[in-house]
């Protein structure tokens, strides 16, 4: 997972291992005067605090979902993990399906990574460097979505699902899934700053064709910006609620679906629940515990262009 | 759109000054070729049914025959307006719009003026309060719902050993909506900070420096470097924010499962709202009214904010 620091360097950049693009206007960035400050204990303090409230909801599924229903009654509660976390996981898989589940949402959120990472390269390599008709118009109209809640458009996809028979098919999750605005804008973004006009005009003069030259410098140049935006992709996937709810049923669940039903009366058990909780957050931690570095990269680098 | 290649050119033709004019044309319309997969899907699942909302939104369509479309003109606008229910879901989507807005960027500029020093297990710090950005709303919701429950929550007990409670975390109005924000701000306080962690570091050390030179505190420096140099970001994460909240959908739906948003639909969200009236009483067009509503209600946010940001520079730049 991620080491710890433990050498003191001033200011390390604080950048994921993926190479960012080198900001231009920051040369004062080497000089330590005036902004070395230290964390003192009170520092560490809270931010222990911080660290202690983000994780103890993890914690405590892992708790409530190893014991007994009759345990969680219990005052005062028990802090410590119990001994019936296998007989809870089968309790899930019997009564909300979470294999199927499992499997369903990995189905889904693999296709539409693979998906949308190759689609939003694509076009982010014809926005950043590629001159056409229309091109500022179809590139403001495609970020100007951003802003528009999903919610405004899920009725008549929900009507279009319906007319296509799709409707408890997860193709009806995958399709809409593909869409990703921000992929574009990001996948844009990370190819004007580190692809340089020059490889590609060398190329070209040298006979390959568009095609050639995406395979062969484009995708290697921005694999590590795919690769964030495939995580994070993946994850949204995977935590999508809304439309997944609207367009399937419990006998065709993603994850977030069987959590639904889990949590919608039908088992009364908590201690189940929360085992089913923590077999639906899992795979998502696994991704976040081994790449969590990448992800913290991702998300503040999209953010100081946003 | 053409997504069918021309031939080749042979590769004697390889000198762009001597290019032939099938390549020549390929070129032009090639690019096309390459925003086409992405501009398909995008028009067909995400452009088209923004605009069909607006056009639902006058009709009468029921869920069980969306085929069936019956013109009502405005009526699924006026029935809003004359729903209580409706500006009771407005009133609390106001609500628990700012009891998890306010908290959630305050304490996360805090955290991300914190994680900008300079110490120890920085990046695993940094990590690790985005954690709760990896679990689903489904998931984080379970969990607190657990952790607010009544009898045997552990929060009425913690509460208890202090001497205050039991509240009752799902009933009561206020402290159910309180439930609902500590969802919000839990799993979004840490991605915010990131958020300004990095907005602070791309603040010139030459300010920091001038303003120690000047002799200014930490905490001068703070106020009248950090938070201006931060301003931009600061707005899109009230923007961001904000539109998340209007949206806020799985929270209250699953704090006890019901669609209705509480026994007497005390933390009921626009969102929910939404939800209860399509897929819980099948009424499509009504539904698509009140995404309309939602809509408007984003813009009307944005707009001010805009407004307040453009005012605040002109005043600046007046100095």
């Amino acid at each position: 997972m991620t080491a710890p620091i433990t050498t003191e360097v001033p200011r390390p950049p604080a950048r994921p291992a993926t190479p960012a693009p080198v900001p231009t206007a920051r040369r004062g960035r080497t000089s330590r005067a005036g902004r070395t400050l230290h964390a003192g204990p009170v520092a560490y303090a809270i931010l222990i605090l911080a660290v202690l409230a983000s994780a103890f909801p993890f914690y405590w599924t892992l708790v409530a979902a190893s014991r007994s229903n009759a345990d969680l009654a219990q005052v005062p509660p028990s802090l410590l993990p119990g001994p019936n976390l296998i007989r809870n996981f089968e309790a899930v898989l019997e009564e909300a399906d979470i294999g199927k589940a499992l499997l369903n949402s990995l189905i889904v959120s693999g296709s539409i990574t693979l998906g949308t990472v190759l689609c939003c390269t694509l076009a982010g390599f014809a926005f950043a460097k590629l001159r056409f008709r229309g091109r500022g118009a179809l590139l403001a109209v495609t970020v100007g979505t951003m802003m528009i809640p999903p919610q405004l458009g899920v009725i008549p996809l929900f009507m279009m699902v319906a007319e296509l028979g799709w409707v408890n098919q997860l193709q009806s999750v995958i399709l809409p899934g593909l869409v990703s605005a921000f992929g574009v804008f990001f996948m844009r973004q990370y190819l004007v700053q580190t692809l340089p006009d020059e490889l590609i005009e060398a190329a070209r003069v040298d006979g390959a064709s568009t095609a050639r030259i995406f395979w062969s410098i484009v995708v290697p140049i921005a694999r590590p910006g795919m690769a964030v935006l495939g995580l994070l992709t993946f994850m949204a996937a995977w935590n999508d609620f809304f439309w997944p709810i609207v367009a399937l049923t419990s006998s065709e669940p993603t994850v977030q679906v069987a959590l639904r039903q889990l949590g919608g009366g039908y088992v009364h058990d908590q201690s189940v629940i929360m085992a089913g909780t923590l077999l639906g957050t899992l795979p998502v931690l696994l991704v976040f515990g081994l790449l969590g570095r990448q992800i913290v990269g991702g998300i503040m680098q999209g953010a100081v262009k946003g | 759109m053409t997504l069918t290649a021309p031939a080749k050119p042979p590769k004697a033709f390889s000198s762009p000054r001597r290019e032939s004019s099938a390549r020549r044309a390929w070129r032009k319309a090639s690019p096309y070729a390459y925003i086409a997969p992405f501009f398909t899907l995008f028009a067909a699942f995400g452009v088209f049914p923004l605009i069909y909302t607006a056009y639902v939104s006058l009709y009468r369509v029921e869920l069980q025959t969306p085929g069936d479309m019956e013109w009502r003109g405005l009526g699924n606008y006026t029935a809003l307006l004359g729903d209580e229910f409706f500006w009771n879901s407005l009133r609390n989507t106001f609500t628990i719009g700012v009891l998890s807005t306010v908290p959630q960027l305050v304490m996360a500029l805090g955290l991300a003026h914190l994680l900008n020093y300079r110490m120890r297990g920085r990046t695993f710090l940094r990590t690790a309060v985005l954690l709760p950005y990896a679990t689903s709303v489904a998931a984080a919701t379970l969990v607190f719902a657990q952790l607010f429950g009544r009898d045997f929550g552990l929060i009425n007990y913690a509460l208890g050993v202090v001497g205050i409670g039991p509240v009752d975390w799902q009933n009561d109005t206020v402290a159910s909506q309180i439930a609902v924000s500590t969802v919000v701000v839990w799993r979004w306080t840490g991605y915010n900070a990131l958020i300004y962690l990095a907005g602070m570091q791309s603040i010139p050390d030459e300010l920091y420096e001038a303003a120690a030179m000047d002799g200014a505190s930490r905490w001068r420096q703070f106020f009248h470097v950090t938070l201006p140099g931060l301003r931009p970001t600061i707005v899109f994460t009230v923007i961001v924010s904000t539109i998340g909240a209007t949206q806020l959908f799985g929270e209250p739906l699953l704090l006890e499962g019901s669609i209705s948003g509480g026994i007497s639909h005390q933390y009921q969200t626009l969102g929910l709202y939404l939800y209860e009236q399509g897929w819980g009483f099948f009424h499509l067009g009504r539904a698509a009214a009140i995404a309309w509503v939602m809509f408007l209600l984003i813009v009307v946010v944005v707009g001010v904010n805009a407004l307040i940001v453009r005012r605040r520079s002109r005043k600046e730049a007046g100095r």
